[in-house]
């Protein structure tokens, strides 16, 4: 069983009538996964690609069990729409969009605190470009050929560097356990932190690659946790050497603005962390080759 | 979103902050005018532009009579202010801000941010103002008082009264203290900013808690539930390029360099910039055209690019998933045949069907410069920019 998503996982796409809904569903189902049912308020009773569509996402883990979730849901709704997921059942969230005002989603990290620990639902994302465990299952918008199944956990920010990282793999022949993008919004719903401690605890799991960037505190908290918990060797490549101060660079959060934020200041911390930190963009793959051939002599 | 000084105050005096007495001016006589409707003999003329550090740049005139008034802003009109956080273009004076003077004992600073910690507001406050403050957090750490905020019931009054107390304010002022930050997390939370600073925040000489400058940015994507926010927006006040490429739905920063970037992904756009610089260039942007790369985004984002002159060279840098490179690659061809540009350009594409996009941009006779990987692709960019470079030199001696 990978990380937070496997072939046995039951899919609902919320918002799954819009163009980039559908056509993102037909790519999952494609791959394998397996989309039991879409949520649109108003349009409950249609099918999409064959998959029912309910009003409401309760009505939709009713009658199909779907336990993970996908939100494709414009930004001024798609906080309501996650905090319906988290009660309405759902194990795991993802959500794609992009563009969700921040002082939303302090909303929705307070309103998923009310419920008990082991009934509170997993939130990735948002603005992010979901999670594949390769070979099993897919619940986002990646290109699923670009990852093999493998022993490489990842976790990123940003979306096409994240491929970019796969792709290197891929050209290596390594494979992927699962890749998890938390996504460039400065309030997300996991950390960083919090992937790594699903991968530590991941049998299929032997290596991590981490990618990060400008802005915020959470590379400096990971590299606290790998540095005192994590056993399993972690990679890291921090985008934003040459990016300004206080200027946000694409991502709603990839901004420096305190100390700490910066692409250097991050490296320096994860480095003397004990974190393998590949130079360049370009070198992603031949480091992680280069720490699993240690790891394995 | 920035908005200026005065509209902060406007906004803040709403929610029940005190401000002192103000009027707005467009020009030197108009700004003589608001000094005599204001009344007293001593004002201060507050040059209006989306940055901090304006006193020191001389942004910030006293005077005592209308007669300076009209000397300061006749200066400071049509102005480019430079301060430490404008960059060496500075940013244009076109308002300017006139309040009477005031006495004051104590200055505070209070600051309302988005804490990515904590996932809550926080408040940060200091005994020390006046300072900004990255200066007291490096000189004055222990002055600094932080509160972090419960999302569903706000900002409570025992916490503010906490506030009050580490900041020792007056006893007799506590209430005042406690509707004033009181005040300005409402403002926040309704109008969904991201950042409220009122510094400094003075206790004056007749005992009154006044805000004497105020400062909001307000997030970008929550605009649509405030429309009468959105209508604060001063382009003035922006970089007319990135304005433009903001309202292209690009994402666009200029920079000093010489490389110009054209790439899908704010991450990867990042990354980008970091090889040119690593293989001993600059690069002139950031620019992230977004995931999917259509034709007609890479046309804009040419004639973006482009429209920088310092630009020398240009480097397009696709990763194509779900759209293939082949698709991506007519893209290029089809810009570059509609707008030739005149400088190299380097094209490096990753992903799905990468051979037939290489062919694509082979067979298209244009002068493409392709690359396998990124760090062959900037080290490519940063030749093909100086060879380009000493041609030019060579012509220039000729």
């Amino acid at each position: 069983m990978s990380i937070l998503l496997d072939r046995e996982s039951r899919v609902v796409v919320q918002g799954i009538t819009g163009r980039m809904a559908q056509f993102h569903t037909k790519e999952m189902q494609d791959y394998g996964t397996n989309v039991v049912a879409g949520v649109v308020p108003g349009k409950g009773g249609e099918t999409v690609f064959g998959v029912p569509v309910f009003d409401t996402v309760k009505q939709a883990v009713a009658a199909t069990g779907a336990d993970a979730s996908l939100v494709f849901v414009p930004p001024p709704f798609a906080a309501d729409s996650i905090m319906e997921a988290a009660d309405g059942g759902i194990r795991y969230c993802v959500c794609i969009t992009d563009g969700i005002p921040a002082q939303d989603m302090i909303r929705v990290k307070r309103y998923m605190m009310r419920y008990p620990r082991e009934r509170r639902m997993v939130l990735t994302g948002p603005n992010c470009a979901g999670t594949i465990s390769p070979g099993k299952a897919l619940l986002g918008i990646m290109p699923g050929h670009i990852y093999l199944p493998g022993p490489v956990g990842i976790v990123g920010r940003s979306g096409t560097l994240g491929y970019e990282a796969a792709q290197q793999l891929k050209d290596r022949g390594i494979g992927v356990s699962t890749s998890v993008g938390i996504g460039g919004d400065p309030i997300n719903g996991s950390s960083f932190r919090d992937i790594l401690e699903r991968f530590e605890a991941d049998p299929e799991t032997q290596v991590v690659c981490m990618v990060g960037e400008i802005g915020g505190p959470q590379e400096a908290e990971a590299a606290a946790y790998i540095q005192e918990h994590m056993t399993k060797p972690v990679i890291a490549y921090i985008a934003g050497l040459t990016a300004p101060k206080g200027r946000t660079m694409g991502h709603a959060g990839a901004i420096i603005s305190a100390f700490g934020e910066s692409a250097s200041e991050k490296v320096e911390i994860l480095t003397a962390a004990g974190v393998t930190v590949a130079e360049n963009p370009s070198v992603i793959g031949e480091t992680v080759a280069r720490v699993m051939k240690k790891k394995a002599a | 979103m920035d908005i200026h000084e005065y509209q902060a105050k406007e906004i803040l005096a709403k929610f029940g902050v005190t401000v002192p007495q103000g009027g707005l001016a467009y020009s030197p006589e108009q700004a003589a005018y608001r000094a005599r409707e204001l009344g007293g003999n001593r004002w201060i003329v507050k040059a209006q532009v989306h940055a901090g550090g304006r006193g020191k740049a001389g942004g910030v005139m006293l005077c005592n009579s209308e007669h300076e008034i009209q000397d300061a802003t006749n200066e400071m009109f049509g102005r480019k202010l430079v301060t430490h956080q404008t960059g060496p273009e500075g940013k244009g004076i076109y308002r300017v801000y006139v309040e009477s003077a005031v006495d004051f004992e104590r200055e505070i600073y209070l600051g309302f941010v988005l804490d990515r910690s904590s996932q809550r507001v926080m408040i940060v406050a200091s005994s020390e103002g006046g300072m900004e403050i990255e200066e007291i957090s490096a000189e004055k750490p222990d002055s600094i008082v932080r509160s972090t905020v419960e999302p569903a019931v706000g900002l409570q009054e025992f916490q503010a009264r906490e506030i009050a107390f580490a900041l020792g304010i007056p006893t007799a002022l506590t209430q005042q203290m406690v509707r004033t930050l009181q005040g300005c997390y409402r403002a926040f939370r309704e109008l969904d900013a991201t950042m409220v600073e009122i510094n400094p925040l003075v206790i004056t000489s007749d005992s009154r808690i006044l805000a004497l400058d105020a400062k909001m940015t307000f997030d970008s994507n929550a605009l649509f539930r405030h429309p009468h926010v959105a209508e604060l927006r001063d382009k003035s006040q922006e970089d007319p390029r990135e304005a433009r490429a903001a309202d292209r739905g690009l994402a666009y920063i200029g920079l000093t360099g010489n490389i110009g970037c054209i790439v899908n992904g704010a991450g990867l756009a990042m990354a980008t910039m970091d090889t040119i610089k690593l293989a001993g260039g600059e690069p002139a942007n950031f620019l992230d055209i977004g995931g999917g790369a259509t034709p007609e985004r890479v046309a804009k984002a040419f004639r973006l690019v482009m429209s920088d002159e310092n630009v020398e060279a240009i480097l397009v840098n696709i990763f194509a998933g779900i759209n293939r490179c082949d698709w991506v690659a007519e893209g290029v061809v089809q810009a570059l045949t509609a707008n030739p540009v005149d400088v190299p350009v380097i094209v490096r594409l990753a992903g799905t069907n990468v051979e037939e996009g290489q062919k694509i941009l082979a067979k298209s006779g244009l002068p493409i410069i392709r690359a396998g990987s990124l760090m062959e692709a900037a080290e490519r960019a940063v030749t093909a920019w100086k060879n380009d470079q000493k041609q030019n030199t060579k012509m220039r001696a000729i």
